[in-house]
Protein backbone atom coordinates (compact mmCIF):
# COMPACT_ATOMS: atom_id res chain seq x y z
CA UNK A 1 0.00 0.00 0.00
CA UNK A 2 1.20 3.51 -0.79
CA UNK A 3 2.22 5.32 2.38
CA UNK A 4 1.62 8.99 3.12
CA UNK A 5 3.80 11.46 4.98
CA UNK A 6 3.48 15.09 6.02
CA UNK A 7 6.14 17.27 4.42
CA UNK A 8 4.88 20.73 5.30
CA UNK A 9 2.69 22.46 7.86
CA UNK A 10 1.29 25.97 8.17
CA UNK A 11 -1.19 27.68 10.43
CA UNK A 12 -2.85 30.88 11.49
CA UNK A 13 -4.66 30.41 14.81
CA UNK A 14 -5.25 32.29 18.05
CA UNK A 15 -2.00 30.94 19.50
CA UNK A 16 0.29 31.93 16.66
CA UNK A 17 0.74 33.16 13.12
CA UNK A 18 2.79 30.13 12.08
CA UNK A 19 3.80 26.67 13.31
CA UNK A 20 6.86 27.65 15.42
CA UNK A 21 4.96 30.35 17.32
CA UNK A 22 2.06 27.94 17.87
CA UNK A 23 4.37 25.27 19.32
CA UNK A 24 5.95 27.91 21.51
CA UNK A 25 2.56 29.04 22.82
CA UNK A 26 1.44 25.45 23.45
CA UNK A 27 4.66 24.73 25.33
CA UNK A 28 4.18 27.89 27.37
CA UNK A 29 0.59 26.79 28.16
CA UNK A 30 -0.84 30.03 26.84
CA UNK A 31 -4.56 30.59 26.70
CA UNK A 32 -5.70 32.76 23.80
CA UNK A 33 -9.27 33.11 25.05
CA UNK A 34 -10.28 36.69 25.74
CA UNK A 35 -13.00 39.30 25.25
CA UNK A 36 -14.65 39.22 21.82
CA UNK A 37 -14.36 42.38 19.74
CA UNK A 38 -16.98 41.84 17.03
CA UNK A 39 -19.64 44.41 16.18
CA UNK A 40 -22.62 44.54 18.57
CA UNK A 41 -20.78 42.42 21.11
CA UNK A 42 -22.86 44.04 23.87
CA UNK A 43 -25.92 42.19 22.53
CA UNK A 44 -24.21 38.81 22.85
CA UNK A 45 -24.70 36.56 25.85
CA UNK A 46 -21.35 34.95 25.13
CA UNK A 47 -18.64 37.59 25.12
CA UNK A 48 -15.47 35.50 25.10
CA UNK A 49 -13.66 33.71 22.33
CA UNK A 50 -10.24 32.99 20.90
CA UNK A 51 -9.66 35.52 18.14
CA UNK A 52 -6.73 35.63 15.76
CA UNK A 53 -5.04 38.89 16.72
CA UNK A 54 -2.84 41.10 14.59
CA UNK A 55 -3.75 39.43 11.29
CA UNK A 56 -3.55 42.14 8.62
CA UNK A 57 -5.10 40.89 5.36
CA UNK A 58 -3.47 43.71 3.40
CA UNK A 59 -0.05 42.41 4.44
CA UNK A 60 -0.84 39.04 2.81
CA UNK A 61 -3.00 39.83 -0.21
CA UNK A 62 -3.14 42.31 -3.08
CA UNK A 63 -5.89 44.88 -2.90
CA UNK A 64 -7.60 43.54 -6.01
CA UNK A 65 -7.71 40.04 -4.53
CA UNK A 66 -9.18 40.92 -1.16
CA UNK A 67 -12.84 41.46 -2.20
CA UNK A 68 -12.92 37.74 -3.11
CA UNK A 69 -11.41 36.40 0.10
CA UNK A 70 -13.49 35.74 3.18
CA UNK A 71 -11.48 35.51 6.39
CA UNK A 72 -11.70 31.67 6.41
CA UNK A 73 -10.14 31.65 2.93
CA UNK A 74 -7.42 34.06 4.03
CA UNK A 75 -6.50 31.77 6.93
CA UNK A 76 -6.34 28.77 4.58
CA UNK A 77 -4.22 30.57 1.97
CA UNK A 78 -1.67 31.91 4.44
CA UNK A 79 -1.44 28.49 6.11
CA UNK A 80 -1.01 26.80 2.72
CA UNK A 81 1.79 29.17 1.74
CA UNK A 82 3.70 28.28 4.90
CA UNK A 83 3.15 24.56 4.35
CA UNK A 84 4.26 24.74 0.73
CA UNK A 85 7.35 26.73 1.68
CA UNK A 86 8.36 24.14 4.26
CA UNK A 87 7.69 21.25 1.87
CA UNK A 88 9.83 22.95 -0.76
CA UNK A 89 7.50 21.66 -3.44
CA UNK A 90 7.92 22.79 -6.99
CA UNK A 91 5.30 21.15 -9.14
CA UNK A 92 5.93 20.50 -12.82
CA UNK A 93 3.00 20.57 -15.26
CA UNK A 94 2.59 16.82 -14.86
CA UNK A 95 2.93 17.03 -11.08
CA UNK A 96 0.16 19.60 -10.96
CA UNK A 97 -2.40 17.17 -12.34
CA UNK A 98 -1.38 14.70 -9.61
CA UNK A 99 -1.73 17.29 -6.83
CA UNK A 100 -4.94 18.40 -5.16
CA UNK A 101 -6.57 20.02 -2.21
CA UNK A 102 -9.27 19.06 0.26
CA UNK A 103 -10.09 21.41 3.11
CA UNK A 104 -12.64 21.32 5.88
CA UNK A 105 -14.88 24.12 7.08
CA UNK A 106 -18.17 24.14 8.93
CA UNK A 107 -19.29 27.71 8.34
CA UNK A 108 -17.51 28.66 5.11
CA UNK A 109 -17.87 32.36 4.51
CA UNK A 110 -20.04 32.86 7.57
CA UNK A 111 -18.79 36.43 8.15
CA UNK A 112 -19.60 37.30 4.55
CA UNK A 113 -23.12 35.96 5.02
CA UNK A 114 -23.47 37.92 8.23
CA UNK A 115 -22.19 41.18 6.72
CA UNK A 116 -24.49 40.96 3.73
CA UNK A 117 -27.55 40.02 5.74
CA UNK A 118 -26.89 43.23 7.63
CA UNK A 119 -26.74 45.08 4.35
CA UNK A 120 -30.08 43.84 3.04
CA UNK A 121 -32.05 43.28 6.24
CA UNK A 122 -30.72 45.80 8.74
CA UNK A 123 -29.53 48.58 6.47
CA UNK A 124 -32.38 47.92 4.05
CA UNK A 125 -30.18 48.17 0.98
CA UNK A 126 -31.26 46.45 -2.19
CA UNK A 127 -27.81 45.76 -3.57
CA UNK A 128 -24.91 43.64 -2.34
CA UNK A 129 -21.35 43.39 -3.54
CA UNK A 130 -21.09 41.24 -6.69
CA UNK A 131 -18.71 38.72 -5.13
CA UNK A 132 -20.89 37.63 -2.23
CA UNK A 133 -21.43 34.15 -3.66
CA UNK A 134 -17.84 33.27 -4.63
CA UNK A 135 -16.72 34.68 -1.29
CA UNK A 136 -19.14 32.82 0.96
CA UNK A 137 -19.17 29.40 -0.70
CA UNK A 138 -17.72 26.61 1.43
CA UNK A 139 -15.30 25.57 -1.31
CA UNK A 140 -13.85 29.08 -1.70
CA UNK A 141 -10.79 28.25 0.42
CA UNK A 142 -10.06 24.99 -1.41
CA UNK A 143 -10.52 26.70 -4.77
CA UNK A 144 -8.23 29.61 -3.95
CA UNK A 145 -5.56 27.22 -2.65
CA UNK A 146 -5.81 25.23 -5.88
CA UNK A 147 -5.35 28.44 -7.89
CA UNK A 148 -2.50 29.72 -5.75
CA UNK A 149 -0.39 26.59 -6.25
CA UNK A 150 -1.66 25.16 -9.53
CA UNK A 151 -3.20 22.09 -7.93
CA UNK A 152 -5.10 20.55 -10.84
CA UNK A 153 -6.02 17.17 -9.39
CA UNK A 154 -8.86 16.38 -6.97
CA UNK A 155 -10.24 19.41 -5.15
CA UNK A 156 -13.16 19.69 -2.76
CA UNK A 157 -14.40 20.71 0.66
CA UNK A 158 -15.69 18.61 3.51
CA UNK A 159 -18.23 20.07 5.89
CA UNK A 160 -18.95 17.89 8.89
CA UNK A 161 -19.19 20.49 11.65
CA UNK A 162 -16.45 19.97 14.26
CA UNK A 163 -14.90 17.04 12.38
CA UNK A 164 -14.58 18.80 9.01
CA UNK A 165 -10.79 19.07 8.96
CA UNK A 166 -10.21 15.49 10.11
CA UNK A 167 -12.60 14.26 7.45
CA UNK A 168 -10.73 16.39 4.91
CA UNK A 169 -7.36 14.99 5.93
CA UNK A 170 -8.75 11.46 5.89
CA UNK A 171 -9.91 11.99 2.31
CA UNK A 172 -6.49 13.35 1.37
CA UNK A 173 -4.85 10.28 2.87
CA UNK A 174 -7.12 7.92 0.99
CA UNK A 175 -6.76 9.75 -2.33
CA UNK A 176 -2.99 9.38 -2.18
CA UNK A 177 -3.19 5.76 -1.06
CA UNK A 178 -5.60 5.00 -3.86
CA UNK A 179 -3.22 6.47 -6.41
CA UNK A 180 -5.56 9.27 -7.43
CA UNK A 181 -3.04 11.90 -6.34
CA UNK A 182 0.57 12.08 -5.15
CA UNK A 183 0.37 15.36 -3.23
CA UNK A 184 -2.59 16.81 -1.35
CA UNK A 185 -2.86 20.07 0.52
CA UNK A 186 -5.27 19.44 3.34
CA UNK A 187 -6.54 20.70 6.67
CA UNK A 188 -9.21 23.25 7.38
CA UNK A 189 -10.14 26.72 8.51
CA UNK A 190 -12.96 28.60 10.17
CA UNK A 191 -13.91 32.22 10.77
CA UNK A 192 -17.27 32.72 12.40
CA UNK A 193 -16.49 35.00 15.31
CA UNK A 194 -19.03 37.55 14.10
CA UNK A 195 -22.30 38.52 15.67
CA UNK A 196 -24.40 35.98 13.76
CA UNK A 197 -21.96 33.12 14.16
CA UNK A 198 -21.66 33.56 17.89
CA UNK A 199 -25.36 34.27 18.38
CA UNK A 200 -26.20 30.96 16.70
CA UNK A 201 -23.87 29.01 18.98
CA UNK A 202 -25.22 30.90 21.97
CA UNK A 203 -28.63 29.41 21.23
CA UNK A 204 -27.42 25.92 22.05
CA UNK A 205 -26.54 26.99 25.60
CA UNK A 206 -23.38 24.94 25.71
CA UNK A 207 -21.04 27.92 25.66
CA UNK A 208 -18.89 28.85 28.62
CA UNK A 209 -19.10 32.34 30.08
CA UNK A 210 -15.67 32.16 31.73
CA UNK A 211 -13.21 29.95 29.88
CA UNK A 212 -12.64 26.50 28.39
CA UNK A 213 -11.69 23.80 30.95
CA UNK A 214 -11.83 20.40 29.25
CA UNK A 215 -11.92 17.37 31.57
CA UNK A 216 -11.84 19.62 34.63
CA UNK A 217 -14.62 18.93 37.14
CA UNK A 218 -15.76 22.57 37.02
CA UNK A 219 -15.82 22.76 33.22
CA UNK A 220 -18.43 25.16 31.98
CA UNK A 221 -18.75 24.59 28.25
CA UNK A 222 -17.05 25.35 24.98
CA UNK A 223 -15.42 28.53 23.72
CA UNK A 224 -15.29 29.37 20.03
CA UNK A 225 -12.09 30.19 18.20
CA UNK A 226 -11.06 30.95 14.64
CA UNK A 227 -8.16 30.15 12.33
CA UNK A 228 -6.90 27.07 10.58
CA UNK A 229 -4.02 24.88 9.52
CA UNK A 230 -2.96 23.30 6.24
CA UNK A 231 -0.58 20.40 5.66
CA UNK A 232 1.20 18.97 2.67
CA UNK A 233 0.42 15.25 2.48
CA UNK A 234 2.74 13.46 0.09
CA UNK A 235 3.26 9.90 -1.12
CA UNK A 236 6.16 8.62 0.95
CA UNK A 237 8.47 7.34 -1.80
CA UNK A 238 8.11 10.60 -3.67
CA UNK A 239 8.93 12.60 -0.55
CA UNK A 240 11.94 10.40 0.23
CA UNK A 241 13.20 10.60 -3.34
CA UNK A 242 13.28 14.37 -3.31
CA UNK A 243 14.77 14.58 0.19
CA UNK A 244 11.76 16.40 1.60
CA UNK A 245 11.46 17.12 5.31
CA UNK A 246 9.24 14.39 6.77
CA UNK A 247 7.36 15.67 9.78
CA UNK A 248 5.41 12.46 10.44
CA UNK A 249 3.65 9.60 8.72
CA UNK A 250 -0.12 9.72 8.35
CA UNK A 251 -0.54 6.18 9.57
CA UNK A 252 -4.26 5.65 9.90
CA UNK A 253 -7.72 7.08 9.67
CA UNK A 254 -11.08 5.94 10.93
CA UNK A 255 -14.58 7.33 10.70
CA UNK A 256 -18.01 6.39 11.89
CA UNK A 257 -21.48 7.75 12.47
CA UNK A 258 -23.34 7.55 15.75
CA UNK A 259 -26.65 7.39 13.92
CA UNK A 260 -28.33 8.33 17.17
CA UNK A 261 -28.71 12.00 18.09
CA UNK A 262 -28.11 15.29 16.29
CA UNK A 263 -26.25 16.89 19.19
CA UNK A 264 -25.79 14.48 22.10
CA UNK A 265 -22.49 12.61 21.96
CA UNK A 266 -22.42 8.87 21.94
CA UNK A 267 -19.78 6.42 23.11
CA UNK A 268 -20.12 3.69 20.53
CA UNK A 269 -19.47 5.86 17.45
CA UNK A 270 -16.18 7.33 18.75
CA UNK A 271 -15.06 3.90 19.96
CA UNK A 272 -15.54 2.43 16.49
CA UNK A 273 -13.80 5.38 14.80
CA UNK A 274 -10.76 5.14 17.10
CA UNK A 275 -10.53 1.36 16.66
CA UNK A 276 -10.81 1.71 12.92
CA UNK A 277 -8.03 4.32 12.86
CA UNK A 278 -5.76 2.12 14.97
CA UNK A 279 -6.47 -0.92 12.81
CA UNK A 280 -5.85 1.14 9.67
CA UNK A 281 -2.49 2.22 11.11
CA UNK A 282 -1.70 -1.35 12.11
CA UNK A 283 -1.13 -0.22 15.68
CA UNK A 284 -2.24 -1.61 19.01
CA UNK A 285 -3.72 0.91 21.47
CA UNK A 286 -0.54 0.52 23.54
CA UNK A 287 1.49 2.10 20.70
CA UNK A 288 -0.27 5.45 21.15
CA UNK A 289 1.80 7.81 23.29
CA UNK A 290 -0.44 10.86 23.10
CA UNK A 291 -4.06 11.62 22.29
CA UNK A 292 -5.31 15.02 21.29
CA UNK A 293 -8.87 14.77 22.50
CA UNK A 294 -11.93 16.30 20.93
CA UNK A 295 -12.31 17.69 24.47
CA UNK A 296 -14.74 20.53 23.92
CA UNK A 297 -15.17 21.32 27.61
CA UNK A 298 -18.87 20.51 27.66
CA UNK A 299 -20.13 18.24 30.42
CA UNK A 300 -21.42 15.64 27.99
CA UNK A 301 -18.60 15.49 25.45
CA UNK A 302 -15.74 15.14 27.89
CA UNK A 303 -17.47 12.48 29.99
CA UNK A 304 -18.45 10.45 26.93
CA UNK A 305 -15.05 10.84 25.29
CA UNK A 306 -13.30 9.69 28.48
CA UNK A 307 -15.51 6.60 28.55
CA UNK A 308 -14.85 5.90 24.90
CA UNK A 309 -11.10 6.27 25.40
CA UNK A 310 -11.25 3.91 28.38
CA UNK A 311 -13.02 1.34 26.25
CA UNK A 312 -10.48 1.59 23.42
CA UNK A 313 -7.31 1.99 25.45
CA UNK A 314 -8.13 -0.23 28.41
CA UNK A 315 -5.40 -0.19 31.06
CA UNK A 316 -3.11 1.71 28.69
CA UNK A 317 -5.18 4.87 29.24
CA UNK A 318 -3.42 5.33 32.60
CA UNK A 319 -0.11 5.63 30.70
CA UNK A 320 -1.38 7.58 27.72
CA UNK A 321 -1.68 11.34 28.21
CA UNK A 322 -4.79 12.91 26.65
CA UNK A 323 -4.97 16.68 26.34
CA UNK A 324 -7.42 19.12 24.82
CA UNK A 325 -5.69 22.08 23.23
CA UNK A 326 -9.11 23.70 22.76
CA UNK A 327 -8.43 25.04 26.25
CA UNK A 328 -5.75 27.24 24.62
CA UNK A 329 -6.94 28.02 21.07
CA UNK A 330 -10.67 27.57 21.53
CA UNK A 331 -12.90 25.45 19.33
CA UNK A 332 -12.11 26.30 15.74
CA UNK A 333 -15.17 24.26 14.67
CA UNK A 334 -14.47 23.01 11.13
CA UNK A 335 -10.80 23.97 11.30
CA UNK A 336 -10.15 22.71 14.77
CA UNK A 337 -8.79 19.24 14.06
CA UNK A 338 -6.23 20.73 11.65
CA UNK A 339 -4.78 22.96 14.37
CA UNK A 340 -5.02 20.08 16.82
CA UNK A 341 -3.00 17.85 14.51
CA UNK A 342 -0.15 20.30 15.19
CA UNK A 343 -0.17 19.21 18.84
CA UNK A 344 0.29 15.63 17.64
CA UNK A 345 3.13 16.66 15.33
CA UNK A 346 4.78 18.53 18.20
CA UNK A 347 4.55 15.43 20.40
CA UNK A 348 6.14 13.23 17.72
CA UNK A 349 8.76 15.70 16.53
CA UNK A 350 9.76 17.58 19.68
CA UNK A 351 8.72 15.12 22.38
CA UNK A 352 6.59 17.75 24.07
CA UNK A 353 2.94 17.19 24.96
CA UNK A 354 0.65 20.21 24.81
CA UNK A 355 -1.28 20.72 28.05
CA UNK A 356 -4.95 21.12 28.91
CA UNK A 357 -4.92 24.58 30.47
CA UNK A 358 -7.48 26.14 32.85
CA UNK A 359 -7.63 22.75 34.57
CA UNK A 360 -8.53 23.12 38.23
CA UNK A 361 -9.80 19.79 39.51
CA UNK A 362 -9.86 16.20 38.30
CA UNK A 363 -13.28 14.81 37.43
CA UNK A 364 -13.93 11.20 38.44
CA UNK A 365 -16.13 10.95 35.34
CA UNK A 366 -13.09 11.79 33.19
CA UNK A 367 -10.50 9.40 34.53
CA UNK A 368 -7.56 10.26 32.33
CA UNK A 369 -4.24 12.11 32.44
CA UNK A 370 -5.18 15.43 30.87
CA UNK A 371 -1.64 16.89 31.02
CA UNK A 372 -3.02 19.63 33.29
CA UNK A 373 -1.79 23.18 32.91
CA UNK A 374 1.85 22.64 31.94
CA UNK A 375 3.41 21.09 28.87
CA UNK A 376 5.28 17.86 29.45
CA UNK A 377 8.30 16.22 27.91
CA UNK A 378 7.48 12.69 26.85
CA UNK A 379 8.45 10.40 24.03
CA UNK A 380 5.57 9.51 21.74
CA UNK A 381 6.03 7.27 18.71
CA UNK A 382 2.42 7.55 17.61
CA UNK A 383 -0.36 9.99 18.36
CA UNK A 384 -4.11 10.02 17.83
CA UNK A 385 -6.32 13.04 17.14
CA UNK A 386 -10.06 12.83 17.79
CA UNK A 387 -12.86 14.83 16.22
CA UNK A 388 -16.47 14.05 17.06
CA UNK A 389 -18.93 16.31 15.30
CA UNK A 390 -22.45 17.45 15.99
CA UNK A 391 -24.57 15.14 13.95
CA UNK A 392 -22.64 12.19 15.31
CA UNK A 393 -19.97 12.10 12.61
CA UNK A 394 -16.64 10.95 13.99
CA UNK A 395 -13.19 11.14 12.38
CA UNK A 396 -9.93 10.03 13.96
CA UNK A 397 -6.40 10.45 12.62
CA UNK A 398 -3.35 8.48 13.73
CA UNK A 399 0.14 9.82 13.09
CA UNK A 400 3.38 7.90 13.50
CA UNK A 401 6.83 9.33 14.04
CA UNK A 402 8.78 9.52 10.81
CA UNK A 403 11.03 6.45 10.63
CA UNK B 1 -24.33 64.29 -2.87
CA UNK B 2 -27.08 66.60 -4.06
CA UNK B 3 -28.90 66.37 -7.33
CA UNK B 4 -27.11 69.42 -8.73
CA UNK B 5 -23.83 67.67 -8.27
CA UNK B 6 -25.17 64.55 -9.91
CA UNK B 7 -26.30 66.43 -12.95
CA UNK B 8 -22.96 68.03 -13.52
CA UNK B 9 -21.60 65.96 -16.37
CA UNK B 10 -17.96 66.68 -15.71
CA UNK B 11 -18.32 65.47 -12.18
CA UNK B 12 -20.15 62.33 -13.31
CA UNK B 13 -17.39 61.56 -15.80
CA UNK B 14 -14.77 62.14 -13.16
CA UNK B 15 -16.49 59.85 -10.64
CA UNK B 16 -16.94 57.07 -13.22
CA UNK B 17 -13.27 57.32 -14.11
CA UNK B 18 -12.36 57.06 -10.44
CA UNK B 19 -14.46 53.94 -10.04
CA UNK B 20 -12.91 52.33 -13.10
CA UNK B 21 -9.41 53.41 -12.04
CA UNK B 22 -9.92 51.83 -8.64
CA UNK B 23 -10.60 48.46 -10.27
CA UNK B 24 -7.91 48.82 -12.93
CA UNK B 25 -5.36 49.73 -10.25
CA UNK B 26 -4.36 52.96 -12.06
CA UNK B 27 -4.67 56.67 -11.32
CA UNK B 28 -7.97 58.31 -12.41
CA UNK B 29 -5.96 60.68 -14.60
CA UNK B 30 -4.76 57.68 -16.61
CA UNK B 31 -8.31 56.66 -17.55
CA UNK B 32 -9.32 58.30 -20.83
CA UNK B 33 -12.71 58.20 -22.52
CA UNK B 34 -11.51 56.51 -25.72
CA UNK B 35 -10.08 53.58 -23.75
CA UNK B 36 -11.71 50.16 -23.81
CA UNK B 37 -11.90 47.94 -20.75
CA UNK B 38 -9.34 45.66 -22.41
CA UNK B 39 -6.97 48.65 -22.68
CA UNK B 40 -7.28 48.91 -18.91
CA UNK B 41 -6.77 45.16 -18.36
CA UNK B 42 -10.15 44.89 -16.67
CA UNK B 43 -11.46 41.32 -16.61
CA UNK B 44 -15.08 40.28 -16.17
CA UNK B 45 -14.88 40.37 -12.37
CA UNK B 46 -13.34 43.86 -12.52
CA UNK B 47 -16.17 44.97 -14.79
CA UNK B 48 -18.79 43.60 -12.38
CA UNK B 49 -17.12 45.51 -9.56
CA UNK B 50 -17.22 48.71 -11.68
CA UNK B 51 -20.94 48.26 -12.32
CA UNK B 52 -21.50 47.75 -8.61
CA UNK B 53 -19.39 50.82 -7.82
CA UNK B 54 -21.41 52.94 -10.25
CA UNK B 55 -24.72 51.72 -8.82
CA UNK B 56 -23.53 52.52 -5.30
CA UNK B 57 -22.09 55.92 -6.20
CA UNK B 58 -25.04 57.25 -8.19
CA UNK B 59 -27.85 55.16 -6.69
CA UNK B 60 -28.95 53.89 -10.08
CA UNK B 61 -29.68 50.39 -11.39
CA UNK B 62 -27.39 49.56 -14.29
CA UNK B 63 -29.08 47.20 -16.78
CA UNK B 64 -26.05 44.97 -17.22
CA UNK B 65 -26.30 41.22 -17.68
CA UNK B 66 -23.01 39.38 -17.35
CA UNK B 67 -24.43 36.41 -19.29
CA UNK B 68 -24.73 38.45 -22.42
CA UNK B 69 -23.01 41.81 -22.10
CA UNK B 70 -23.60 42.74 -25.77
CA UNK B 71 -27.37 42.49 -25.48
CA UNK B 72 -27.86 43.83 -22.00
CA UNK B 73 -28.65 47.34 -23.12
CA UNK B 74 -25.62 48.82 -21.44
CA UNK B 75 -22.78 49.71 -23.78
CA UNK B 76 -19.39 48.93 -22.30
CA UNK B 77 -17.38 49.41 -25.49
CA UNK B 78 -15.35 52.28 -24.01
CA UNK B 79 -14.98 54.40 -20.90
CA UNK B 80 -16.74 57.24 -22.71
CA UNK B 81 -19.66 54.99 -23.65
CA UNK B 82 -20.07 53.96 -20.04
CA UNK B 83 -20.00 57.59 -18.89
CA UNK B 84 -22.64 58.63 -21.46
CA UNK B 85 -24.98 55.88 -20.28
CA UNK B 86 -24.49 56.67 -16.64
CA UNK B 87 -25.38 60.28 -17.47
CA UNK B 88 -28.50 58.98 -19.20
CA UNK B 89 -29.48 56.80 -16.24
CA UNK B 90 -29.07 59.72 -13.86
CA UNK B 91 -31.01 62.07 -16.10
CA UNK B 92 -33.88 59.59 -16.46
CA UNK B 93 -33.95 59.12 -12.71
CA UNK B 94 -34.03 62.88 -12.14
CA UNK B 95 -36.78 63.39 -14.68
Amino acid sequence: MRRVVITGAGTVNPLGSDVPSTYQAMQAAQCAIGPLTCRDVARLGVQIGAEVKGFDPAAHFARAQLPLLDRFTQFALVSARQAMAQAGLELSDDDQTRAGVVLGTAGGGNLTVDDNYRTVYEAGKNRVHPFVVPKLMHNAAASHVSMAFGLKGPGFTTSTACASANHAMGQALMLIRAGMADVMLTGGSEAMLGFGGIKAWEGLRVMSRDTCRPFSRDRSGMVQGEGGAVFVFEERDRALARGAPILAEVAGFGMSSDASDIVMPDRDGPVRAMRMALADAGLAPEAIGYVNAHGTGTAANDRTEAQALAEVMGDHLADCPVSSTKSMHGHLIGGTSAVELLACLMALQDGVLAPTVNFTEADPDCALDAVPNTAREARADAAMSNAFAFGGLNAVMVLRRAA
Amino acid sequence: MGLDFMLDENLIAQRVKEIIAEQALVEPSEVREEMTLADLDLDSLGLIECIFGIEEAFDVAVPFNANNPEESGFDISSVGAIIRQVEGLIARQAA
